[in-house]
């Protein structure tokens, strides 16, 4: 059983019911604008409410929705899986609005949302915050207003975003993060300023599902060559519900071509294996690797500091209470379920109410 | 001062024992003059006056992402007679053919050819010219060579009549798109042009590069070489995903892909990543019949270059063993500056017995040579 | 070991670079502002030849948009993969420690000094008022 183990949860999702729910946290000119304009719901096509992979089929309710209380997460997985902690990762679409003064009114909105209807309510659990990405002094305004509150412990971007992760622009956000030892969070999903791949706009759902595959590797080429893990040496990037099995072809290509072109990027001080290893972090919910092939793979990746565990809540990524990804070695178990947790998100043990 | 020549040690790959076959060499024309027999006035006016225009910016050919070296080319390529790296068939015999003991090279022309040009028609008369030009510079000249069968792939209607007229010809063993199209790959748009190739027979191989339209990641457009190249693979993993799960290869049961430099390492976390979310999509996506992985498997080539280096050597025998043995293609991708050498390229880790296949025994049964 | 004449030093001028085979092996002989260096012509990532290779500088950098350009041309690139080589020191930079060209001791000797012998000469005549370049080898 996982409890013996006191398990740290790195991804879990509580599913905004609506625009109603953050009404509550909206000034009154928002709320208004809100209900006036009929804007009701921050669902997203990254996770459509229906496929069966947004929400597993037991935690659906009679209306096939789910995950938008705290009682069904205790219910469904903290109080199932004996969690001790579990950090919590709103993807409600803030990240997708076009008005950027909107999306800032529904970022704050939506952290509060998670303060006072989950935080509040649960002494086991952590939040990231919610960042507007589309304008970036509001983002690191917003890091500053909840920084002070220690049960928040990440920033939360999504791997699809407008610009590659690692540009300059975005480096006031990475300074806050570092000012205040809060890991940059990047979750799987869109916000839908270009198509799921560089080839343009998928069919198929599965097919958008596993395009961010391929985000994780531009997102962290970006991160690496534009020079953010130089500039930010004490940065940590998780990559929460990656898949984990793209990293190391990945890196293998990158430094080969470092060797040849490292003048493009000659900030770029270390091989790309040693600022990886240090610097990033990934939850292993989903794990895309057979069971019989985790062996090798781990050996190929090299990185057992890196690996967080996650049950990806509410997420359908395994049965009944199985959620430990099957081939992990037991002598990892500790880490990956709790102790590199820990170390890469120091705010953790401050939260602690006793 | 001495005269410095390209440093010359010939001499096949002694375990290529089923012969030395390399799937991946870029003619170029040394002007633009050699396409113009084979192009109506109207369409030279037209390269002449509009050049080709990729989807992005830049003129001239010029790359968005500059290259490291000029042409992307090895330094040692640029024929000593003049013209540019590829250009001079008796010194890439010299360099390339001739001293490793090639059986068979494939070439595949990239720009300038035409395609992904924003100007269909353009593309189809220049997929056409350059078809022409590589019977007629290369392929007659060469036994040694074989062609790819380039395309206007926007235009797939116009692809699927460029293939046919084509078919039954022993000079192409290929039909050629590149890496990054305008929609993914396997949107039903491009079906004409599989079903075409299914019926001469023939492979569709992907080569990386080409302008899609859209930002060169799928979170925006980055900065550097150094990404593109690094997006090459991540393009190639799109349009792989996009062949299984748009059904193409349940649809064309006898089509065959090859990825040209597109590097491979990533091929089995692509096979395994849609294996595992395909089990709670499946309702999605009724018309797939078998796994992703096994549809991979079945379908899907790949050439060595660039080969992924991991930090230790015998990891790359996990992929090979997860890839396949069978389905590896050695490429020099002469004269690229990240050619490979061929006795140097395939690690030594390699078991001796497996060489022969990745030389030339793989290509042999894939392309019926 | 012999010391082998690789040419008259006006053959070299600074900038410039000169081949030599030594039984089985070839090394680049470079004059960096008069100076000497004689490295391995073949490159230890796939035996590109690197007398074909680029002559760059170095750029280093404190932070990500800030470019320290120094050593212009005592840098080699080979033609291939680019891999950068210093040639002063023979070393990579992507891994000075592991990767590396072998370097070959290099100095210049009158003609006088070279009549005397022991040296291998290639064939032309050694005249007593120049200066030559030898190698180790």
């Amino acid at each position: 059983m996982l409890a013996a183990a006191r398990p740290i949860d790195c991804d879990v999702h509580p599913w905004l019911p609506g625009t109603a729910a953050l009404h509550p946290y909206l000034d009154p000119f928002w709320r208004d604008q809100v209900v006036e304009r009929g804007i009701g719901s921050l669902d997203t096509q990254s996770w459509p409410v229906l496929s069966p992979k947004s929400i597993r089929a037991d935690w659906r309710d009679a209306k096939g929705r789910g995950a938008d209380r705290v009682e069904l997460l205790r219910a469904q997985s903290l109080d199932r899986l004996g969690t001790d902690t579990a950090i919590l990762n709103c993807l409600a679409g803030v990240q997708i609005q076009l008005n950027q003064d909107m999306a800032v009114a529904f970022a704050r909105a939506v952290n509060d949302w998670i303060r006072a209807e989950w935080l509040d309510r649960d002494p086991r659990l952590r939040a990231s915050i919610i960042l507007p990405m589309q304008n970036i002094e509001a983002a690191v305004a917003e890091i500053e207003r909840l920084a002070p509150d220690p049960r928040f412990v990440q920033v939360l971007v999504l791997v699809m975003g407008e610009n590659p992760l690692g540009k300059r622009t975005h480096w006031p956000i990475f300074e806050a993060c570092v000012r205040h030892r809060l890991p940059l969070g990047v979750h799987a999903g869109s916000a839908y300023r270009h198509p799921q791949t560089s080839v343009g706009w998928t069919s198929w759902y599965l097919e958008e599902y596993a395009a961010n595959q391929q985000a994780f590797q531009s997102t962290l080429a970006s991160l690496i060559t534009e020079g953010a893990f130089t500039k930010f040496p004490e940065l940590r990037v998780v990559f929460l519900e990656s898949g984990v099995s793209w990293l190391p072809s990945f890196l293998w290509r990158l430094s080969k071509t470092w060797k040849g072109v490292r003048f493009e990027v000659p900030w770029v001080d270390r091989s790309p294996f040693e600022i990886v290893r240090e610097q990033l972090r990934l939850t292993v919910q989903p794990f895309d690797v057979p069971t019989e092939m985790v062996p090798r793979l781990l050996d190929q990746l090299r990185g057992e500091r890196m690996l967080l565990w996650a049950s990806d809540w509410p997420h359908w990524q395994y049965e009944g209470d199985a959620a430990l990804p099957p081939g992990l070695p037991e002598a990892l178990l500790p880490r990956i379920l709790r102790e590199n947790a820990l170390e890469t998100y120091p705010r953790l043990l401050q939260g602690a109410m006793v | 001062m001495n005269v410095i020549q390209p440093i010359q040690v010939p001499g096949k790959p002694a375990t290529a024992t089923l012969g030395l076959l390399d799937v991946d060499i870029h003619p170029r024309p040394k002007s633009l003059e050699e396409f113009r027999p084979f192009l109506t006035d109207r369409w030279w006016q037209h390269m002449l006056t509009w050049g080709m225009r990729q989807r992005h910016g830049f003129t001239g050919g010029s790359p968005p992402f500059p290259k490291a070296q000029p042409l992307a080319s090895r330094r040692d390529s640029w024929p000593p007679n003049g013209g540019t790296p590829c250009s001079d068939l008796d010194f890439m015999r010299f360099q390339l053919l001739d001293n490793y003991g090639h059986d068979i090279g494939v070439l595949n022309p990239l720009q300038p050819s035409g395609q992904g040009d924003r100007n269909n028609a353009f593309s189809a008369a220049m997929a056409h010219a350059v078809n022409e030009w590589q019977l007629e510079q290369w392929l007659r000249k060469e036994p040694r060579l074989r062609g790819s069968i380039v395309v206007p792939y926007e235009d797939p209607i116009a692809s699927a009549a460029e293939i046919r007229k084509r078919a039954g010809d022993p000079n192409f063993v290929q039909v050629l798109m590149m890496s990054r199209t305008a929609e993914p790959a396997g949107n039903p748009r491009y079906w004409p042009i599989y079903e075409a190739a299914v019926e001469a027979g023939l492979p569709v191989a992907f080569h990386a590069f080409g302008y899609s339209g859209w930002a060169m990641t799928n979170g925006g457009w980055p900065s550097f070489y150094i990404e593109e190249v690094s997006e090459h693979a991540t393009s190639c993993q799109n349009q792989v995903i996009s062949l299984v799960v748009e059904g193409v290869l349940e649809r064309f049961p006898a089509l065959k892909i090859i990825l040209i430099e597109c590097g491979f390492a990533w091929l089995p976390s692509v096979a395994w990543r849609l294996d595992t979310h395909w089990k709670h999509l499946k309702s999605e996506v009724p018309h797939l019949k078998r796994a992703p992985s096994e549809q991979i498997r079945q379908h899907i080539w790949v050439s060595t270059q660039p080969m992924e280096e991991p930090e230790r050597g015998q990891h790359i025998l996990d992929i090979f063993d997860w890839v396949g043995w069978d389905r590896i293609l050695f490429a020099s991708d002469y004269p690229h500056w990240d050619f490979d050498d061929a006795r140097e390229a395939i690690p030594g880790i390699i078991p001796k017995e497996r060489r022969a296949a990745i030389y030339g025994g793989n290509a042999r049964a894939l392309y019926g040579l | 070991m012999a010391r082998h004449v690789v040419a008259p030093v006006a053959d070299i001028p600074p900038g410039g670079r000169h081949v030599i085979t030594v039984g089985e092996r070839r090394i680049v002989v470079f004059n960096l502002g008069g100076e000497f260096f004689a490295l391995s012509d073949r490159c230890p990532h796939q035996g590109g030849s690197l007398c074909q290779g680029l002559l760059s500088g170095h750029v280093e950098s404190p932070a990500p948009g800030e470019y320290v350009y120094a050593r212009r041309g005592e840098m080699i690139r080979c033609p291939w993969h680019y891999w950068e080589f210093d040639i002063r020191t023979g070393k990579s930079w992507f891994d000075p420690k592991r990767v590396q060209l072998r370097q070959f001791q290099t100095h210049v000797e009158t003609g006088a000094a070279l009549q005397e012998g022991p040296y291998q000469a290639e064939t032309f005549p050694v005249r007593v008022e120049d200066h030559y370049v030898v190698v180790e080898a």
